[in-house]
């Protein structure tokens, strides 16, 4: 009977070491979003949200061009990667055992893990260093390489969803698969697919790897897609590691603003997909 | 037979996106091996030899860079799997169900935060505390040992390595859980039914089966510390030499490239192409294994149910 005690006790104090482990991994989060809000909210006002930075000791700069440069970069690429990644979304969905298909899904797991900063030094190589220009434009595709794998394999998940049966009446019908795939299964999954995209452009916006390599940064409003650009993330870096406390106090307000965009998106997505599951009756 | 209007073209544009991420995957590694030719030419092999790293003579050599990654990388991983896999027993086997949803959010919400959000809370907050706390302890009561030597800087191995592990932490807690959650019911209740208690079942049924699938997940959380660049660029210190300790300023591949690329030319940014390079192999190599380890395990799970123990 000893022995038997002697394992629920083992038990018990493993599985509450497993408890304070989850705790401290959540309280990392905590102390992250502390620190973040903590630093970063008396950085933000209506100035620093929408002026130009100013060199330092001069008061009133603000973070308005990355704003803008980010938006823009995030904006682009996520057309290209949304157009791309969701046609092939849909030939993984319509040819799912084809041999194109396994390789593609393969593929776009292994480019999940290639680091952004390699994809940076791929557009760098193919589209700064001929012109030697640094450029949104060379930002934004850098930002899309990065989004289309996650979109590729999110979407054909999100189309999964659609089920055989809608598929088969569609077809019993005498719908072509074009008209199947343009007409039932794109609307139908159309909530699912613009949750895959909000957590892409959530994605894309936090880089700052791949857009320091191929946009750079600047100090001046982005006028054309030809020139380099300020954005939020490399703003946070540069200043960051910047030895006057008055941009790095800016560093922690970009940060804040950086965090809060993301997160938002992230519950959104989260709470969107919890409101269909329960609508299908899952 | 007669296909309807377009039919045959649909088809065809679809696949034409699907090729064209095959053609992007393999362009990455050519593109990146033709803008590193210089440095390959020059170099040759002994680049991945050499101890140097000198813009000034124009000398490249990758060892200083590619033992920081892989320490950083590897104390990180010490650090985080044990942390990530209880994490992972605790949110997908013991919790209350009314606390797994809203924790496994939290966890996953980690991986949303950006790196460099990582790196500027490690810089103002990880490295002070380090510096005055367990770093200062290393130095002043360890610091005849050979890898706890000062003088503690804050910045460094250390710092880098407790950054990288709180960023793929979220990663092999998910990736585990899932693996976990995989595991047959059927199997459990054998277990239980022979008088096992919970933590048994855990140690003996769950973890066995679940061993390759963390594995994988293992190598995942590697595979994105070795190629993480802007969080351990602001708190490794930035010293291009092999770290001794772990409160040595070091360099990774990675936060080299963040700060010479921006000033490099010729020769210095055909090497720092190179090393690029190099990453890129080591990267694409464990992640091909962790998606293999991955698969496998939960193929099997899905698809042989109660026959997972090895025996088919």
């Amino acid at each position: 009977m000893a022995n038997n005690k002697r394992r629920k006790v083992t038990g018990f104090i493993n599985e509450a070491a497993c408890l304070i482990f989850a705790a401290l991994a959540m309280l990392v989060l905590f102390l992250i979003l502390y620190y973040i809000f903590q630093r970063g909210i008396g950085a933000i006002n209506l100035t620093f949200l929408t002026s130009l930075p100013t060199p330092v000791g001069i008061p009133g700069g603000g973070i308005g061009n990355a704003l803008i440069g980010s938006g823009i970069m995030v904006g682009l690429a996520t057309l290209l990667a949304t157009s791309i990644g969701i046609t092939a979304g849909i030939f993984l969905d319509q040819n799912p055992q084809s041999r194109l298909a396994t390789i593609t899904r393969s593929a776009c797991r292994v480019l999940t893990g290639v680091p952004s900063l390699i994809k940076g030094l791929f557009i760098f190589t193919i589209l700064v260093l001929p012109t030697g220009d640094y450029s949104a434009l060379a930002g934004a595709i850098a930002l899309s390489v990065v989004m289309i794998p996650f979109i590729t394999l999110s979407s054909e998940e999100m189309l999964r969803t659609v089920s055989v049966t809608w598929r088969e009446a569609s077809y019993a019908l005498g719908a072509t698969k074009k008209q199947t795939v343009m007409m039932l299964i794109l609307p139908t999954a159309a909530g699912g697919l613009s949750v895959a995209i909000m957590l892409a452009v959530a994605l894309a916006a936090g880089q700052s790897a791949p857009v320091l390599l191929t946009a750079l940064t600047s100090q001046f409003w982005l006028e054309n897609l030809m020139q380099p650009t300020a954005s939020l993330p490399v703003l946070v870096y540069t200043y960051g590691i910047s030895p006057f406390s008055d941009w790095q106090q800016q560093a922690w307000g970009a940060a804040l603003v950086l965090v809060v965009i993301i997160l938002a998106l992230n519950v959104i997505s989260q709470l969107s997909i919890a409101i269909m599951n329960r609508r299908r009756g899952i | 037979m007669h296909k309807p209007n377009g039919e045959g073209f649909f088809t065809y544009f679809t696949a034409a996106a699907a090729v064209l991420i095959l053609a992007l995957t393999g362009s990455i590694f050519l593109v990146v091996l033709w803008g590193a030719r210089p440095a390959i030419e020059a170099f040759g092999l002994g680049f991945l030899f050499a101890a140097v790293w000198d813009p000034v003579r124009d000398l490249y050599g990758a060892v200083p860079v590619i033992v920081g990654t892989i320490v950083t990388s590897i104390l990180a991983i010490v650090i985080a799997v044990p942390l990530g896999v209880a994490a992972a027993i605790f949110l997908g086997e013991l919790a209350p169900s009314w606390i797994k949803k809203p924790a496994s959010f939290t966890v996953e919400l980690l991986a949303a935060i950006p790196s460099v959000v990582y790196g500027l809370w490690g810089l103002f907050v990880l490295v002070p505390w380090i510096r005055t706390g367990p770093g200062q302890f290393l130095e002043s009561h360890l610091g005849f040992l050979p890898f706890f030597q000062g003088p503690s800087l804050g910045v460094g191995v250390l710092a880098a390595s407790l950054v990288l592990a709180m960023m793929i932490l979220p990663t092999i807690t998910a990736i585990s859980r899932e693996i976990m959650r995989a595991v047959p019911v059927e199997l459990r209740e054998a277990v239980f039914a022979l008088g096992s208690t919970r933590w048994e079942m855990i140690v003996k049924v769950v973890l066995p089966i679940s061993k390759v699938g963390i594995m994988g997940a293992t190598l995942l959380g590697l595979g994105r510390a070795l190629g993480e660049a802007m969080a351990v660029t602001m708190v490794i210190g930035n010293a291009n030499l092999i770290p001794v300790s772990l409160l040595s300023p070091a360099q990774t591949v990675a936060s080299l490239i963040v700060n010479e690329f921006p000033e490099a030319f010729d020769l210095q940014l055909s090497a720092l192409l190179l090393l690029g390079l190099t990453l890129f192999t080591i990267t694409f190599l464990v992640n091909v294994a962790a998606v293999w380890l991955v698969n496998r395990t939960s193929y099997r799970l899905k698809n042989q149910g109660g026959a997972v123990n090895g025996k088919q």
